[in-house]
């Protein structure tokens, strides 16, 4: 197979970027989309042309590295899919493939394909936790946990922070990324004692970085883990009971 | 540098005591004191973060650096099968006695007896920690725990989160993480990569380090130093590993004094998939959970080319549980390995390029049915489809060997310290429990033990000796003598100007150590591997292409700092496997096994450690050897039949 790429070059942070064209030959169907991209540097480099910078690590699909839009989708074609997972016998023999980095103002662009997603780190910092010191835990079968609330929060959790979601947005938001961390947790017994603050200060935290959601469901498409946007509407849910409790309501009933 | 001895620092009296005993005898910071102390930690997988998160959580000022964007991203998170403790849950026979033999009698009698059982007796912890912490462990429908089975053992101790338990862990100590970096005790610098150890009168007293994003190269001093920075398994370029991981911080301060002990003993995992071409950047592990379910055969006919449904159950060879009746398709890692390289060797292998075994399902969705299949495997099966093209539903997957994990590391006390005092090694990145093969689902284990449980103690008695002693100021002349010799290999990376790409050496590289240090290995392909590399490593210095500037982000710059340690990595492997003249474990020497292709061991003769002391670019290392005492465990020929 060959591919002509249109790839986003963009020299720093500060530089306007541009597209600039590269032919793939010789693809195999096997590859995956970083092979490809490899093979594209391999061939940078004998020409002593300086290769395209993307992240990328674990290459298969749960470090959450790598990520670009192809052909304008995050994560390009294939559902439930990262890009390292995602491999070329999903194009057609000759077509042509634009890559570009993650549309996001809250993700600025490093160099090339490369953004900064530190945002995110920002959002579990302000509470994405449950505050357990090591060497406090009790037994783990003393708290017995219903295997369907097991299987939700799982579900939450499996989010590997690629930030497909927000890239995807035409908000720019970031609700399903915190949704999915907050309720992982909200979900769990063990998540309840800070529940009210851990969802205030997520979504303040969050709303401080990205854009508002407004349910376009893009993200939910784009989310290489096929987390479900009903985690936004019980963290929209959780948030507003978190509003009356965080300021002490609860005994006007206000909580419920 | 002061002569090296080796003292494990065991403690007397009876093994279940020991780490009791010595909690008690070990000096402690109090709190008001812990303030007044530097730790560095490099690395940010489950080792690093949970052991950044206890020791903030003790106190001390703690300052984290990873190459990664995220502490979160860090390769821990690929894991798959499980976490292993001794809760006895399923009221199988389990404790920490077996979970302490079987680990052992796993890594084939070449690990020390107090840090396994340590091991077995903190892996409780570890669940309760995990649970508490808000980890998903799968559960039964009564809301309990629920546990499966992994080789190498007859009991089922494995806790595992759906084929993603590693992420969840790893989630688990990044949040604690997190929770230290909002309350200001941790100063997180993420893609900042180690690049030197700083040693001042022998001591361990911080490190140099790049910023990824600006190149910027800086100083970092502090009371101890804390490696987390994993498995060295990339020096074999195709590997389970992630495309970053690399061996450079270990190298580095092995360079710096501190002995590598083991080299030689890398873990090849047996289900992977096959590499299909030439462009293959890395393979992909298949969880060893699957080998509770699927079952392992080729054709008995190597001319057979019948697809997998059309072969007949006659025609089929189950060569596991033909040979290891009693373990069957779980024995452990390195014998299942070499079973599948014997096959394919004999042009059994199946697929196109006839290089894997099939590992099949049809029985098990036969006997509890897709839907169970789905939910213990589900996230697998999706990945193997994603890679291949094809359904495992429907068609056996096919799996082979490769690189997954290392067992040999830096040299490190019962306290994790190396015999560079102040330098702490953890993780994988330390030698220390595995001996010379972990068993399934001990990885995330250790990792989490040295982190949690261990090291925040150990460390206090360390740092308990330095009290009123302010860290070294990095304006010390040990620092910018440091700094100078990272800015020159960048410089010196960057002015080469020859043709090829550190990828392309690695490649290269990756070939001879899979084909000489791989799964088995002779002598004459050992030296011949001691020939090679060094040519190539010449090579790599005459002929080394790196583009572009070292003041932004630049991926080959990287690169070739980290291929050129895998050259000399590479050469310390060799020279272990060449001594070592004996298999055991992942180490299988072709000329060292039974009548019936079984490693043989030399207790005689190898009972040890090897633990190699750098002495010079121009000089082989020498060989110091810590030998194994065993009072517990009877010595046995590891049988799985």
């Amino acid at each position: 197979m060959k591919f002509t790429l249109q790839v986003w070059r963009q020299a720093g942070p500060d530089d306007r970027g541009h597209f600039e064209t590269y032919e793939a030959q010789d693809v195999s169907d096997e590859m995956s989309f970083l092979e490809v991209l490899d093979v594209v540097n391999e061939d940078l480099i004998r020409e002593g042309k300086e290769p395209i910078q993307f992240d990328h690590d674990c290459r298969e699909g749960i470090c959450g590295s790598c990520g670009m839009m192809i052909n304008g989708q995050p994560h390009g074609p294939q559902r439930g899919t990262a890009t390292c997972q995602l491999h070329m016998r999903k194009f057609k023999d000759g077509e042509t493939i634009v890559v570009e980095p993650w549309r996001a103002a809250s993700f600025p662009i490093v160099r090339d394909l490369v953004v900064n997603r530190s945002a995110f780190d920002r959002i579990v910092e302000a509470g994405g936790y449950i505050s357990v010191n090591t060497g406090s835990a009790v037994e783990a079968n003393m708290l017995p946990v219903p295997k369907s609330v097991s299987d939700a929060a799982m579900d939450a959790a499996a989010c590997i922070g690629c930030g497909a979601c927000v890239a995807a947005c035409p908000n720019g938001a970031a609700q399903l990324f915190t949704a999915a961390k907050a309720q992982h947790l909200n979900l769990l017994p063990q998540g309840q004692a800070e529940r009210w603050t851990r969802t205030e200060a997520m979504v303040e935290t969050m709303e401080e970085y990205f854009g508002s959601c407004t349910m376009h469901r893009e993200c939910e498409a784009a989310c290489p883990k096929n987390i479900s946007i009903d985690f936004i509407a019980y963290l929209n849910r959780d948030y507003v009971k978190a509003k009356t409790v965080n300021r002490n309501l609860t005994g006007q009933g206000l909580s419920q | 540098m002061s002569p090296v001895t080796l003292d494990s620092r065991i403690p007397d009296g009876p093994i279940e005591d020991k780490w009791e005993s010595h909690r008690f005898n070990m000096r402690l910071v109090n709190p008001a004191n812990k303030r007044r102390f530097d730790v560095i930690v490099i690395g940010t997988g489950l080792a690093g973060a949970s052991a950044a998160a206890t020791m903030a959580e003790l106190g001390y000022r703690v300052k984290v650096f990873t190459f990664h964007d995220s502490p979160r991203r860090a390769h821990s998170i690929a894991a798959q099968g499980g976490i292993n403790a001794a809760k006895n849950y399923q009221n199988d026979g389990d404790s920490p006695y077996r979970l302490f033999y079987d680990t052992v009698k796993g890594g084939d009698f070449r690990s020390r007896e107090a840090n396994v059982y340590r091991l077995a007796q903190v892996s409780v912890d570890i669940i309760d920690q995990c649970v508490a912490q808000g980890v998903p462990f799968a559960r039964e429908y009564g809301g309990m725990l629920e546990n499966r089975s992994f080789g190498g053992v007859q009991v089922s101790r494995t806790f595992y989160a759906r084929g993603q338990t590693g992420q969840q862990l790893l989630l688990g100590a990044y949040q604690a993480l997190m929770r230290q970096v909002s309350l200001g005790a941790v100063e997180l610098h993420p893609r900042t990569e180690m690049l030197d150890l700083v040693t001042v009168d022998g001591s361990a007293r911080g490190v140099v380090v790049r910023d990824l994003l600006t190149g910027e190269i800086s100083s970092h001093a502090a009371h101890a130093v804390v490696l987390a920075t994993g498995g060295y398994g990339n020096v074999y370029y195709l590997s389970t590993n992630a495309k970053k991981s690399n061996a450079t911080a270990i190298w580095r301060a092995h360079k710096k004094g501190a002995l590598f002990a083991n080299p030689c003993y890398t873990q090849i995992h047996p289900t992977c998939i096959p590499a299909s071409d030439e462009f293959q950047s890395k393979l992909t592990l298949m969880s060893e959970s699957l080998r509770n379910d699927g079952r392992i055969w080729v054709p008995r006919d190597s001319a057979d080319t019948r697809p997998a449904h059309a072969i007949p159950e006659e025609d089929r060879d189950y060569y596991l549980e033909r040979q290891y009746p009693s373990f069957g398709n779980l024995v452990p890692r390195d014998v299942a390995s070499r079973a599948a390289k014997r096959q394919v060797d004999t042009g059994r292998g199946v697929g196109p390029k006839k290089n894997g075994v099939y590992l099949d399902f049809a029985d098990a969705i036969d006997r509890l049915g897709r839907e169970v299949i789905e939910e213990r495997y589900g996230n697998l099966f999706e990945m193997y489809e994603r890679i291949t093209g094809e359904d495992p539903y429907v068609l056996p997957m096919r799996i082979y060997p490769a690189s997954h994990y290392t067992m040999g590391g830096l040299w490190v006390d019962y306290n994790l310290m190396s015999n560079v005092p102040g330098l702490f090694v953890i993780g994988e990145a330390n030698f220390s429990d595995h001996g010379a093969n972990r068993l399934g689902a001990s990885a995330l284990m250790q990792g989490l033990a040295d982190g949690y449980f261990v090291l925040p103690y150990t460390i206090g008695d360390y740092l308990a000796g330095l009290l009123g002693q302010p860290p070294v100021s990095t304006s010390h002349p040990a620092f910018s003598e440091a700094q100078q010799g990272v800015e020159d290999q960048v410089r010196q990376f960057l002015s080469i100007g020859g043709t090829r790409s550190p990828d392309d050496f690695h490649r290269e590289l990756g070939k001879i150590v899979w084909d000489d240090i791989g799964m088995e290995r002779t002598r004459e392909g050992l030296e011949q591997a001691l020939r090679d590399i060094p040519a190539l490593k010449a090579e790599f210095y005459r002929d080394l292409r790196v583009l572009g500037t070292g003041e932004t982000v630049n991926d080959s710059l990287e690169k070739a700092a980290r291929v050129a340690d895998f050259f000399e990595l590479a050469e310390l492997m060799a020279r272990d496997a060449l001594h070592r003249e004996e298999s055991c474990g992942g180490h299988f020497r072709v000329e060292h096994q039974s009548a019936d292709g079984e490693a043989q061991r030399d207790d005689e003769h190898f009972s040890y450690v090897g633990a190699w002391e750098w002495t010079g670019r121009d000089s082989p290392q020498t060989l110091h050897r810590e030998h194994l005492e065993f009072e517990n465990v009877h010595l046995a020929t590891r049988s799985y039949r």
